[in-house]
């Protein structure tokens, strides 16, 4: 792939997320978020496990609906859209699941065609086969193309859920937790797949992780959820050189192995 | 397009109008009703799912084909052997054919298909939902703009509805072959003169009403698999519960049918 400057337009918020609220029963999970996210721009969201990084992504894209507050997505408010315009506004929308979510019955082809033939009726085979190869391609796994998930590592699968969204051209990419469960050094590929994409894709993104290196390197501006809020938003440097104990615990833990207390 | 992820905190939480148990029970059928509501909702609106609904009914029914030929041969020859004796006490073995093919057509066949297409394929289509939903790839689906109900739930319905009637038509040919074999053993009784004497007493409303009890009775194992499976929660343990409770749930449902449509059509006879 080659690599263009990527502009962020700070006039431009794609996800405008404020006062967001969700319980699951007794359960609060997020107690007041706000976040911006720009165009152009990869967020990178840490926080420990069970914060509900995933459940403000699954907001976003509409699966779950959030209790209170504003989600703007492309300037749509996600939980107010009937089922036509959710549809097609999450054709905008990538979703790299946590777990890949590969269909498991279809093979790579089938995975990747899935989303194509039933959103673009019109396509021709051929345009089909090269849409499918293009993508393939361009997270180096073309020579998967007739396997099957369970046959794949969990790093070709994580490529391959990533090409699967790719394939409709989304504007904005959701990852949950790319690098997790993976290698050091399949995490550096699947980090600069997520710059790659960002470049040739032109995709703005919130890249969710608990890897300190993939906010790191895929992250324009990082947040730091805690406690069902954002604790600290902006450049990886800015939100580090802030004087919070929990934030120095949570630096501390990835990168000296500290142990950590809450 | 969200139905899939009705989470708890869809429901109203802490108060309860009767008691937990109660309130659940009402709801979830509530929820049932929905699910059959949105099936009709979207079986009848392009585009259609035709490959998928095709495939299905190639599972459902080719696959289960060694099960039940088995099943509906045995089912004959022993019903027949078994009638045997009390016919001879009045001389009449000669109405065998006939008594045994209103036995099968009338109620053995549909409900020894049913039976047997909810065991296997009914945990099948639970279990393999199942695992699709909490292996988010039903979420995958939907956030991808495609319709997972459609996809899944409404190719396995219209398949299952479809393929139960057919099945149940050959359960009763290979039951009847069973049973002539007994006969044939006894009486020398012809191929041709058993069937002749047998199809004599078995009407088109016979027929006909076993046809559509069938077509429900596949509908119901297609319903309970997909909801179960579609409703599925708690990781791998929730894979289990979805099947097993979908075999469960469906046979309940097809001797509580049987009974109704029994009423039904003996009122109409
Ligand atoms: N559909 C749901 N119904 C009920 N509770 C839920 C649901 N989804 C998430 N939760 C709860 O919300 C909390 C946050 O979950 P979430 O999956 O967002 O965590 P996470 O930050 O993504 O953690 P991880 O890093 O482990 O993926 C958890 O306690 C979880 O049990
Ligand atoms: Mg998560």
């Amino acid at each position: 792939m080659e690599h263009k400057p990527v502009q962020i337009n700070r006039n431009n918020a794609v996800i405008h997320i404020q006062n967001l609220r969700k319980s699951f029963g007794a359960l609060t999970v997020l107690n007041g978020v706000d976040i911006d996210v720009f165009q152009g721009e990869n967020m990178a969201v840490l926080g420990r496990s069970g914060t509900g990084k995933s459940v403000l992504i699954k907001i976003i894209s509409g699966l779950l609906k959030p209790d209170s507050g504003i989600v703007q997505v492309l300037g749509e408010e996600v939980d107010k859209l009937n089922a036509e315009e959710l549809r097609a506004l999450r054709l905008r929308i990538g979703f790299s699941f946590q777990n890949s979510a590969l269909y498991d019955s279809m093979t790579v082809r089938e995975n990747l065609e899935f989303p194509l033939v039933r959103n673009k009726p019109n396509l021709t085979r051929q345009e089909i086969d090269s849409a499918v190869e293009e993508v393939l391609d361009n997270v180096g796994l073309l020579q998967t193309i007739n396997q099957m998930p369970a046959e794949l590592s969990g790093g070709q699968r994580k490529r391959i859920g990533i090409a699967r969204t790719l394939i409709l051209k989304p504007e904005i990419m959701l990852y949950d937790e790319p690098t997790a469960g993976l290698d050091p050094i399949t995490s550096v590929e699947i980090n600069s797949l997520i710059n790659e994409v960002r470049e040739q894709y032109n995709t703005s993104a919130i890249v969710i992780t608990h890897d300190l290196t993939c906010a790191k390197t895929t992250g324009n501006r990082i947040a730091i959820l805690l406690d069902g809020r954002f604790l600290a938003q902006g450049t990886f440097e800015e939100v580090f050189a802030v004087d919070d104990e929990r934030i120095k615990n949570f630096y501390n833990y990835n990168f000296t192995g500290d142990k950590v207390d809450y | 397009m969200n139905t899939s992820n009705e989470d708890a905190s869809a429901v109203p939480s802490k108060k309860y109008v009767l008691s937990k148990k109660a309130d659940d029970f009402f709801i979830n059928i509530y929820r049932v009703y929905k699910f059959i509501a949105r099936f009709f909702k979207e079986a009848f609106v392009p585009p259609y799912e035709w490959k998928e609904i095709i495939r299905q009914c190639y599972e459902i029914g080719y696959k289960s084909l060694p099960l039940i030929s088995l099943t509906g041969f045995i089912t004959g020859l022993v019903f027949t052997k078994q009638s045997r004796p009390s016919l001879e006490t009045f001389g009449a073995s000669s109405w065998l054919p006939s008594l045994i093919s209103i036995a099968i057509i009338r109620a053995l066949a549909p409900l020894v298909t049913a039976l047997i297409t909810a065991g296997k394929v009914g945990s099948n289509i639970g279990a393999e939902l199942g695992s699709m939903k909490v292996t988010e790839q039903i979420d995958a689906m939907e956030v991808s703009a495609t319709n997972p109900f459609k996809f899944l739930v409404v190719s396995r319905v219209i398949a299952t509805s479809v393929m139960v009637p057919i099945l149940m038509l050959y359960t009763g040919f290979v039951g009847m072959l069973g049973s002539f074999l007994n006969v044939y053993a006894n009486e020398q009784t012809s191929f041709k003169a058993f069937f002749q004497s047998a199809f004599s007493t078995i009407s088109f409303l016979d027929i006909s009403s076993s046809v559509l009890k069938s077509v429900l009775y596949g509908f119901t194992i297609g319903i309970t698999g997909c909801y179960q499976g579609y409703h599925a929660s708690n990781g791998t343990q929730g894979v289990g519960k979805a099947a097993n409770t979908a075999v469960v749930v469906s046979m309940f449902l097809i001797f509580i049918e049987e009974m109704i449509v029994v009423q039904f059509v003996n009122a109409i006879r």
